[in-house]
C-alpha cells in the first residue's frame, strides 16, 4: 500500500500507484507525493501519440506512473531546477485516456478535464491531481533531481524524470466521479 | 530639439524590465494577496493565496522566476516624435533586450517560430510590439511577460448597441466563469470596449497595465468594473477554482469611440502571475 494518511489529514503518495492506491485517494485530499515523476507536456504528447497508435513501445514505462504536466524554466547553477509549477491539464484531454489505458495512473495538472477523461480515470482507476499554478519557485524546492529521459531536442517539453519529495498537491478528480472544482465552486456560489 | 537615443539604451532597459517583471511581482499584486486573504472564507483558498505570497517571496529573493511560464513578452512603446533613435530598428533593439533578458536569466523559452511547424525560437523573441507615437522627447516602455495559460481564456465578442452596458457586464463575466480554474485564478480581466475589432483587442492588454486596486477615472466605467467584480466573485471559483471567495482581483476597462452599429469587446485574461514593468527612457 503506498497511499497512507498522516497526522492533519494529509495523504503521502508513493508511485507507482495501484487500483488500491488511487481508490484510497478522494476529491478534496491534500497529498504529498514522494518518489519519481514524469514531465511531459503539450508536444511530447504529441510526439509518443503516433507510438501508442501503432503498439510500439514509448520512451518511458507508464504503468502504475504519474506524469506531471510541465515546463520547467532553466536552472540557475547549482540550482536542481529554475521555476517547475503545472500547466493546463485540459490540452492533453485528447491523449490522457490512451495513456491511462496503458496503466498510467496519475496526472498532474491545473484547470479541468474533459468528461472522457473523467470517464476513463474511472474506467482505468486512476486520479487526477492539481499542483498550484504559479506557484513554480515554491514548487521547485521539493525537486531533488532531474533527468531528461527523452526527446531532448523539444528543450522544455522534453520529457524529465524528476525525483520529488512530499511534492504537495491535491486530488481534483478522483476515480469514483469526485470532483474538487465541481464541489468547491457549489460550495461558495452566491446569489 | 531632437533627442537621440540609442538602441542599446533600448535593449539594455527591455533585458532588466523582462528579468525583474518575472522575478518580482509588483506592490500591487502583493497588497492583492493580503486584501484577500483577509476576505476570502475558504481554508483551501487562503491557503494557495500564503502559498503564492511565499512564492513571490522566494522567486524576487532566489531571482528565479514566480512561474515557470515566463510569457510572451507584450510591449507597448510610447515613442515621443521629438526622439531619433539611433544603432538599430526599435523592433531589433526589444528583441534584442528579450533576447539578453530570457537567456541570461534563466527564463523560459516559451516562443515558437510558426504556428504551424512549432519549433522552438530558443530566446522567447520575437516580443508582441504595440507601438505609439506621442508629443515630446522620452521613449516609455511598458512590458508584460503573458503566460499562455490565461491567454488562451481571452475572449472576443460583437456585441448589438442594443445589448449595451448590461450585455457588456454579462459577457466580461461570462469569460472570466468559462476561464475558470484553468487560468490561474485570482484573475484578471483586461477590457477593450469600442473601436474596431482589432482596437478592442489591443486595450484589453493595455487595460492591464493600470495598477491594481485604483479607480477608473472614469466615474461610469468605475461603476461598471466594480459590479463585475463583485458579480464574479459571487460564482465560488476562488483561488485556483478549489471553490472560494477570490475569483478574481480585477476587472480594468479602457474604452474607444466606436461605430454607430457597434460594441465590440474583448477581454485578456490574466492570471495571478500578473507581471508587469516599465521604464521611461
Amino acid at each position: 500500500m503506498t497511499v497512507s494518511v498522516r497526522p492533519g489529514g494529509i495523504k503521502e503518495v508513493i508511485p507507482p500507484l495501484s487500483d488500491a492506491d488511487v481508490e484510497a485517494l478522494s476529491a478534496g485530499d491534500r497529498v504529498k507525493i514522494t518518489g519519481v515523476l514524469y514531465t511531459a507536456r503539450d508536444a511530447a504528447h504529441a510526439r509518443m501519440l503516433p507510438l501508442i497508435e501503432s503498439g510500439e513501445p514509448l520512451p518511458i514505462d507508464v504503468r502504475g506512473q504519474i506524469i506531471y504536466y510541465t515546463g520547467p524554466s532553466p536552472a540557475r547553477p547549482g540550482d536542481v531546477v529554475g521555476s517547475i509549477g503545472p500547466t493546463t491539464g485540459g490540452r492533453m484531454d485528447s491523449y490522457t485516456p490512451r495513456l491511462l489505458s496503458l496503466g498510467l495512473k496519475g496526472t498532474i495538472g491545473k484547470g479541468a478535464r474533459s468528461q472522457q477523461v473523467k470517464d476513463a480515470l474511472r474506467a482505468h482507476k486512476a486520479v487526477y491531481f492539481g499542483a498550484i499554478g504559479g506557484a513554480g519557485a515554491v514548487l521547485a524546492r521539493f525537486v531533488k533531481k532531474l533527468e531528461v529521459v527523452a526527446y531532448p531536442d523539444l528543450g522544455t517539453e522534453a520529457i524529465r524524470r524528476l525525483f520529488v519529495e512530499e511534492f504537495p498537491a491535491i486530488v481534483i478528480n478522483d476515480c469514483a466521479g469526485g470532483d474538487l472544482y465541481v464541489h468547491g465552486m457549489k460550495e461558495y456560489a452566491r446569489q | 530639439m531632437i533627442r537621440e537615443i540609442h538602441a542599446s539604451a533600448v535593449t539594455d532597459a527591455v533585458k532588466k524590465l523582462c528579468m525583474e517583471a518575472n522575478y518580482a511581482l509588483e506592490p500591487d499584486m502583493l497588497r492583492a494577496f493580503d486584501r484577500a486573504l483577509v476576505s476570502e472564507r475558504s481554508a483551501a483558498g487562503r491557503h494557495v493565496l500564503e502559498i503564492l505570497k511565499d512564492n513571490a517571496q522566494l522567486a524576487v529573493t532566489k531571482r528565479i522566476p514566480y512561474c515557470q511560464d515566463t510569457g510572451f513578452v507584450v510591449c507597448f512603446a510610447e515613442l515621443g516624435q521629438d526622439v531619433h533613435l539611433t544603432g538599430a530598428p526599435l523592433a531589433e533593439a526589444i528583441n534584442e533586450g528579450v533576447r539578453q533578458g530570457y537567456t541570461e536569466g534563466y527564463l523560459r523559452a516559451s516562443i515558437v517560430r510558426s504556428p504551424f511547424d512549432r519549433v522552438n525560437t530558443g530566446d522567447n523573441t520575437p516580443a508582441v510590439i504595440h507601438l505609439d507615437l506621442v508629443p515630446g522627447a522620452t521613449l516609455k516602455i511598458q512590458i508584460m511577460a503573458k503566460g499562455g495559460g490565461c491567454e488562451n481564456r481571452s475572449k472576443y465578442k460583437m456585441l448589438t448597441p442594443a445589448e449595451g452596458v448590461e450585455g457588456v457586464k454579462a459577457w466580461i463575466l461570462e469569460c472570466i466563469r468559462t476561464a475558470g480554474p484553468d487560468a490561474c485564478p485570482p484573475l484578471i480581466a483586461g477590457v477593450g470596449v469600442g473601436g474596431t475589432f482589432e482596437q478592442a483587442a489591443r486595450l484589453s492588454k493595455k487595460a492591464l497595465f493600470r495598477e491594481l486596486g485604483t479607480p477608473n477615472p472614469d466615474p461610469a466605467v468605475d461603476a461598471i468594473e466594480r459590479e463585475v467584480l463583485d458579480r464574479a466573485n459571487r460564482l465560488g471559483i476562488g483561488p485556483q477554482g478549489y471553490g472560494g471567495d477570490t475569483t478574481a482581483f480585477g476587472v480594468h476597462i479602457l474604452t474607444y469611440p466606436c461605430h454607430i452599429t457597434s460594441l465590440p469587446v474583448a477581454v485578456t485574461i490574466e492570471c495571478h502571475a500578473h507581471r508587469h514593468k516599465e521604464a521611461v527612457l
